[in-house]
């Protein structure tokens, strides 16, 4: 549960005072203030409008629409990826500053849609391109699907483990790197692994 | 105005250019043009007096096994009457004279057929791809196209 | 493209040269993923070159692979606005070629049904019209009594926003028992934010400074455009499908079209068009309620015109009708088998953007994005 559960714990300290960890603080505070790119390409983008409004307020959830994607969290793809678009979609992925989130809405971004078959100018998912966190379905999907997409999403966010990257990285990264230089058959002298 | 008397008038303005009226069961009555004597023929339907035709509706390409064919519907809105004309082009080389200086909207019109067919339009001002990407090859809604597998390292098919 | 001056001035020389600005495809106040490759001058607009297809979802390819009444959920996606008028001309066409007649309440029903979708997509097209000069608090109003709309088409169909609920030949299936008194209190409700808008946003000082004058479509340049509707009714050219080439049951009801006659400023500016928007929500209200007071009340099988296999005759035909942004046509030819030889889309939105370079030259990059809106474009119908 949230951080604030956790004030009026009785097996904590005493009522007022929260023990937990650097993490899970700023993890909150990014989990419940994620502003989005104000991005939106076809039918999905109407019901996603249609959730900004008064009715399913999605402005509750800490989610302000930003209109640069340098200054945006996560970026919502709504709507049929064509090729003709692919191109500029990984430009406005590649322009938004880490940590960055994708959440793919419709079925037109997760599969392709109903334009799978004969869809010559269709690019049969999003994933293809740029790396997805969570996919909500949907044609288009309703709002309250839409919530569950961006709880999960919450989810993912609060569970994410942000400090000490290049030390749990390093092990991996060595592997990889080793590895390459196998196939590539460069051999360095003993003691080295850093990648030519 | 009915459609044989719209013939008529045609036949006596332009002559040879106007081939056929065909009015079958199914069909709205069209009309079969050559592809030299289009332009004309659209001017003169455009400024006589009797029909005024100053409405281009639409203006498609069509795929047969073995010709193209180019229809225009026009609308007069004074007279509140329609008319389609056609066009048959064979399928190596299709050019037809464009109507763009009679109505404006063709502009568009030309530049999509240009795109889902390959049918050039002589005198386009600005005959480009407009729907497809710029770079794309070959013209989709052609009966024998074929998906391309990759376009710009992205994979197509699913 | 671009030229350079020079000019003396006393206190040395000045030099300044056009400038070519992308805006879009991302770009909030598109409208969807448009470019729109603008050359200026300083700020004054010389040029605009649209660039579309960054939609293009091949429909007419699609529409030649599937049977005919598989090609009904693609027509909904085109304008995804207002998906029940969209499938309104194709449904009515091919009942014409097969030569079917459809239950009277069917076409009350679908009538109602049209006519509820025009005053959403009006309100959409106004709210956003109104976002994009600044004006938030008319997007709220609208899309609250938009919601009411959509809670009855999903009572109806099952979908919020594309319904596939027309059939050829009926309708999927019958209305409910409460539907004509949530019709009444929809009229009764969308009647009354009309009015605070009209207050709040249409005679509003600062909207009309920013709308009138701006954007002057001539009425002959317009027809030759091929535009229609609200873009061509702002014109002061009073051409309505509905009233010149009757279509359905149109010809029972009384309504008035309303045509922009340059109240403030000239006719055929940005406030003219929206005006008309504005004003043929009225006329919606009247012809539902005369609609709920003339349809029959007893339940009836709407599907039992629809017939169990669908092979029409060889022909073509052109079929057409008055979407909320203007005339919507199918051109479809068939060779007699159960899937159409080609189905052309004629798309309201299409024809009206090829407009945009005409007006917007000389007036400056904020008034670009006004003209923009005002022709009230949406992507899927454009690039199909």
């Amino acid at each position: 549960m949230g951080l604030l559960n956790r004030l009026d714990d009785p097996y904590n300290i005493a009522p007022g005072i929260v023990l937990g960890t650097m993490e899970d603080l700023l993890n909150w505070g990014r989990a419940r203030s994620d502003w989005y790119l104000q991005f939106g390409l076809a039918c999905c983008a109407i019901e996603f409008m249609a959730l900004n409004a008064s009715h399913y307020d999605f402005m509750r959830f800490g989610c302000i629409p930003r209109t640069s994607p340098r200054q945006a969290d996560f970026i919502i793809i709504s709507g049929t990826v064509t090729l003709k678009m692919a191109e500029r979609i990984k430009r406005l992925y590649e322009q938004m500053a880490e940590p960055k989130y994708v959440m793919a809405m419709g079925s037109c971004s997760i599969c392709g849609g109903p334009y799978w078959k004969q869809g010559y100018h269709v690019l049969k998912g999003v994933d293809r391109i740029i790396p997805v966190d969570v996919y909500v379905p949907g044609c288009p999907p309703r709002p309250e699907a839409f919530f569950e997409g961006m709880m999960k999403l919450q989810d993912k966010i609060i569970k994410q483990k942000i400090f000490e990257k290049r030390a749990r990285l390093a092990e991996e990264d060595a592997k990889l790197a080793s590895q390459h230089n196998e196939n590539n058959n460069i051999h360095l002298p003993t003691g080295w692994t850093e990648v030519k | 105005m009915n459609p044989k008397e719209i013939f008529d008038l045609l036949k006596k303005e332009i002559g040879d250019g106007v081939l056929e009226l065909v009015e079958k069961e199914h069909h709205d009555p069209f009309i079969i043009v050559t592809p030299e004597a289009i332009v004309e023929t659209c001017l003169v339907l455009r400024d006589d007096e009797k029909t005024l035709f100053d409405y281009l509706v639409n203006l498609s390409g069509v795929d047969e096994k073995d010709k193209f064919i180019v229809v225009y519907h026009l609308f007069s809105l004074k007279h509140r009457y329609r008319i389609v004309l056609k066009v048959y082009l064979e399928r190596e080389n299709p050019h037809v004279p464009t109507v763009e200086r009679v109505w404006r909207s063709a502009n568009w019109h030309e530049r999509e057929a240009y795109d889902m067919f390959g049918i050039v339009f002589d005198g386009h001002s600005d005959l480009r791809r407009i729907l497809s990407p710029y770079d794309w090859e070959g013209y989709p809604l052609r009966k024998d196209y074929k998906m391309p597998e990759y376009y710009k390292g992205i994979k197509v098919p699913l | 493209m671009s030229e350079t001056k020079t000019f003396e001035i006393d206190f040395g020389k000045v030099y300044s040269e056009r400038m070519r600005l992308n805006v879009g495809p991302q770009h909030p106040s598109t409208h969807g993923v448009l470019r729109l490759e603008v050359e200026l001058e300083g700020e004054v607009v010389t040029d605009v070159v649209p660039h579309i297809g960054y939609l293009h979802r091949c429909f007419e390819k699609h529409a030649e692979n599937v049977t005919y009444p598989q090609v009904i959920p693609y027509i909904d996606r085109m304008d995804y606005i207002s998906s029940m008028n969209n499938e309104l001309p194709y449904v009515m066409g091919m009942e014409k070629m097969l030569g079917i007649k459809v239950p009277e309440k069917v076409e009350y029903i679908r009538v109602i049904c049209a006519e509820l979708n025009r005053i959403a997509n009006h309100q959409i097209a106004i709210a956003t019209f109104g976002l994009d000069s600044g004006a938030f608090t008319p997007f709220l109003y609208y899309f609250r009594d938009r919601e009411m709309i959509i809670t009855l088409f999903e009572k109806l169909s099952g979908g919020r926003l594309l319904y596939n609920y027309f059939w050829i030949g009926g309708l999927m299936n019958d209305v409910y028992p409460t539907f004509a008194e949530d019709c009444l209190e929809i009229v009764k409700q969308v009647r009354k934010t009309n009015d605070e808008a009209l207050e709040l946003l249409m005679y509003n000082k600062i909207f009309i400074e920013r709308t009138a004058n701006i954007g002057i479509l001539p009425a002959d340049v317009a027809i030759n455009y091929g535009c229609s509707g609200p873009v061509l009714r702002g014109s002061g050219v009073p051409y309505d499908l509905r009233k010149v080439e009757p279509y359905s049951i149109y010809d029972r009801f009384d309504f008035d079209v309303v045509v922009g006659k340059g109240e403030v400023g000239t006719v055929g500016d940005c406030w003219d068009r929206n005006i008309v928007r504005v004003r043929e929500i009225y006329e919606s209200c009247k012809i539902i309620e005369q609609a709920v007071a003339q349809m029959p009340k007893e339940p009836c099988d709407v599907r039992q015109a629809v017939p169990k296999r669908i092979k029409p005759p060889v022909g073509e035909f052109y079929a057409k009708a008055e979407n909320p942004k203007g005339e919507l046509g199918f051109y479809i030819i068939s060779d007699g088998s159960p899937t159409p030889s080609r189905v052309r889309a004629r798309a309201t939105s299409f024809v009206n953007l090829s407009v945009l370079p005409e007006i917007s030259k000389g007036y400056m990059i904020a008034d670009l994005i006004m003209i923009l809106g005002s022709l009230d474009i949406v992507l899927g119908e454009i690039d199909r």
